[in-house]
């Protein structure tokens, strides 16, 4: 799929969507715009207002002022007619754990009056081999571990042929082989067609899976739109070890290309130059370096990952934003 | 394959949703599969099982005039049995199992965090409210009979049974006698639904279900001591519990409906007045459990 652009309209969009628990404003008038057919990672580090923006999605949470638009209709005015579209995993999955797996699951798919009960004994057999679970599927919630409990989540997600997917967190308590199958799932679902919404702080993750990201920080957005825009990919950066800094800034500055002054992508290594790369192709800034004596112990071009971009935009604080 | 094909796929049936019963018939199959339902409804069958046991065991016999009401006609027709079990479920066993189902119904679902998804499903906050309701009628129904069966089935095992003699003197066959033994356990349902409507919205008020069933049952209690105090007399017939033990007019022949009705009429003001503050405060309650 080249473009998920190229797919008509928006899965879900929301404009100045805003929530308020008393005076603190845990979601501050955000505008989304995830587009159909996108697999849209929400990052933010804790409490940044991820679930919270995604209970209001749901309609689960009335949004203190602001519109959400989820695949065409406005939330939660024309919520049945959206949420059986829709298949959610919203902070953690929640089972009754006095029932199997399997009768949870067919508990649930009893709320949905779109969800034919012809079969439904085959869709539950089906989202719970596709996660996994089917041998475990007679067992009582109450003995799953964490990560059985969370695929069940997924597979309740699942349930019915669904055209977005909101998964808060999805591979939360999964072992590494889970973490992959919900990658891979993620990938098939969204080779179907499904748009998928897909919060996390597993930054690499979201790297692997997404083609589209958005970022909280306190409650705002701080920036989102296609992964290679969020990069930065426009501009990627040269990384040069050079003994002589100020001759190989005065080149690269000749070539039309600014020193980072903050080493921002180099941290604290005075030896290392960080250039945004201008059109000039790598291979003749190299040869320009050399033709004017500069030592070049190392040169490397890079663009920025998505966890760099991440601290930037969130602030480096290991401190829960309050 | 787009996301509309998929659902296509799925038959034509996504574009007529069913009027629900699916959720209904779940949510009874749920409750009435659980330990604790069954431990509540086999306690309240305990309670006729008791009864009889203690007085087929006890030599003299009760006295007439001491004890429940009937006790002392059990030794002459097993089919007193229920009556009695019923007069000494009413004030405290009924509401206890009554506030339990009907604390938990909501505040329950939000303790298992099973309440977003089911409305994530979509159920549907009204419909949800409805079928939670429903089933706690249901058990209302449930835990009556209970008594009444189990009553019935001891009585019989213990005691001789007989035609019964009504209040108003007149005689019933035994056939006719269990006629009234089920009117009795209608009349004891149709009491109990106030109450179940106070327990529903108490649990919408509440993620922690333990707190919903304890106010819910101090309520019915707080009720009957308010309807024993004479200085509130003006107060007594608007108490869900003023008519709780008033079944007596089923007891005569021809049958009186008026406390039926009363207690019907009751009832129905607290379900409508209780169904509108659940309604009322559900229905756009931030779910964030
Ligand atoms: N019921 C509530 N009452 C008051 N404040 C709340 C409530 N729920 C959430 N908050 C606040 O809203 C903010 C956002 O919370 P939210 O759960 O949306 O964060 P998040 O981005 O999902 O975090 P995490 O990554 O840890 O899941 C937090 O500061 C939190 O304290
Ligand atoms: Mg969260």
């Amino acid at each position: 799929m080249t473009g998920s652009a190229a797919s008509d309209g928006l899965a879900i969009e929301t404009s100045g969507l805003t929530k308020r628990f008393g005076s603190y404003t845990a979601v501050d008038s955000i505008d989304l715009r995830v587009p159909r057919g996108s697999v849209f990672g929400f990052l933010g580090p804790n409490g940044s207002g991820k679930t919270t923006t995604i209970r209001m999605l749901l309609g689960l949470a009335a949004a203190s002022s602001g519109a959400a638009t989820v695949l065409g209709g406005a939330m939660p005015t024309d919520l049945h007619r959206v949420l059986p579209r829709v298949g959610a995993l919203v902070e953690g999955p929640g089972f009754y754990p006095f029932l199997s797996g399997y009768s949870n699951l067919d508990r649930l798919d009893t709320a949905d009056r779109y969800a034919p009960s012809s079969t439904r004994r085959r869709r539950v057999q089906s989202a719970l081999e596709r996660v996994g679970l089917s041998h475990a599927s007679g067992k009582k919630v109450r003995a799953y571990s964490l990560g059985m409990k969370q695929r069940l989540g997924i597979a309740n997600a699942l349930l019915t042929p669904r055209e977005l997917l909101i998964l808060d967190e999805p591979t939360n308590g999964l072992d590494p082989q889970g973490t992959r199958e919900v990658r891979n799932l993620v990938r098939s679902l969204a080779a179907e067609g499904t748009t998928i919404f897909v919060s996390s702080h597993l930054l690499a993750e979201i790297e692997q899976i997404c083609t589209h990201a958005a970022v909280m920080s306190a409650g705002r957005l701080v920036a989102q739109g296609t992964l290679a825009e969020l990069r930065g990919v426009g501009r990627p950066h040269v990384l040069l070890r050079t003994p002589d800094r100020d001759a190989a800034a005065g080149v690269l500055a000749r070539l039309g290309m600014g020193v980072d002054a903050s080493d921002a992508a180099g941290g604290s290594d005075r030896g290392v130059l960080v250039a945004a790369l201008s059109d000039a192709a790598p291979d003749r800034v190299v040869a320009a370096l050399v033709a004017a004596g500069v030592r070049v112990e190392g040169f490397a071009v890079e663009r920025q990952s998505l966890e760099e971009r991440f601290v930037a935009l969130t602030g480096e604080g290991f401190d829960v934003a309050q | 394959m787009s996301p509309s094909e998929a659902i296509d796929g799925q038959g034509a049936v996504r574009s007529r949703p069913t009027i629900g019963l699916a959720l209904l018939g779940s949510e009874l199959s749920v409750l009435f599969r659980r330990r604790r339902t069954w431990a509540m409804l086999l306690a309240l069958a305990a309670v006729p099982v008791l009864i009889a046991v203690a007085v087929r065991l006890s030599s003299s016999g009760p006295t007439p005039g001491r004890g429940p009401a009937f006790l002392d006609q059990i030794t002459q027709n097993g089919l007193f049995v229920s009556a009695v079990g019923l007069i000494v479920s009413i004030p405290l066993f009924l509401p206890l199992t009554i506030g339990v189902v009907a604390g938990d119904t909501i505040a329950g679902e939000a303790n298992v965090s099973t309440l977003r998804y089911l409305l994530v499903a979509p159920a549907g906050r009204v419909r949800l409210l409805v079928v939670k309701y429903l089933a706690t009628a249901a058990f209302c129904l449930a835990a009556t009979l209970a008594v009444t069966i189990a009553g019935a089935l001891i009585g019989v095992a213990l005691f001789p049974v007989a035609p019964v003699t009504l209040l108003s003197g007149d005689t019933i066959g035994v056939a006719d006698s269990v006629i009234r033994s089920l009117l009795i356990a209608a009349y004891i349902t149709v009491s109990l639904l106030g109450l179940s409507a106070i327990g529903v919205f108490i649990s919408t008020m509440t993620d922690v279900p333990v707190g919903a069933m304890a106010t819910t049952i101090v309520l019915s209690v707080v009720s009957q001591i308010l309807d024993s105090l004479p200085q509130l007399d003006w107060l007594h017939p608007w108490l869900f519990s003023h008519y709780w033990l008033g079944f007596a007019d089923l007891l005569r022949q021809p049958i009186s409906w008026d406390s039926f009705g009363q207690n019907a009429v009751l009832q129905g003001g607290y379900f409508v007045v209780f169904a509108a503050l659940a309604y009322g405060r559900f229905s756009t309650k931030d779910i964030l459990s």
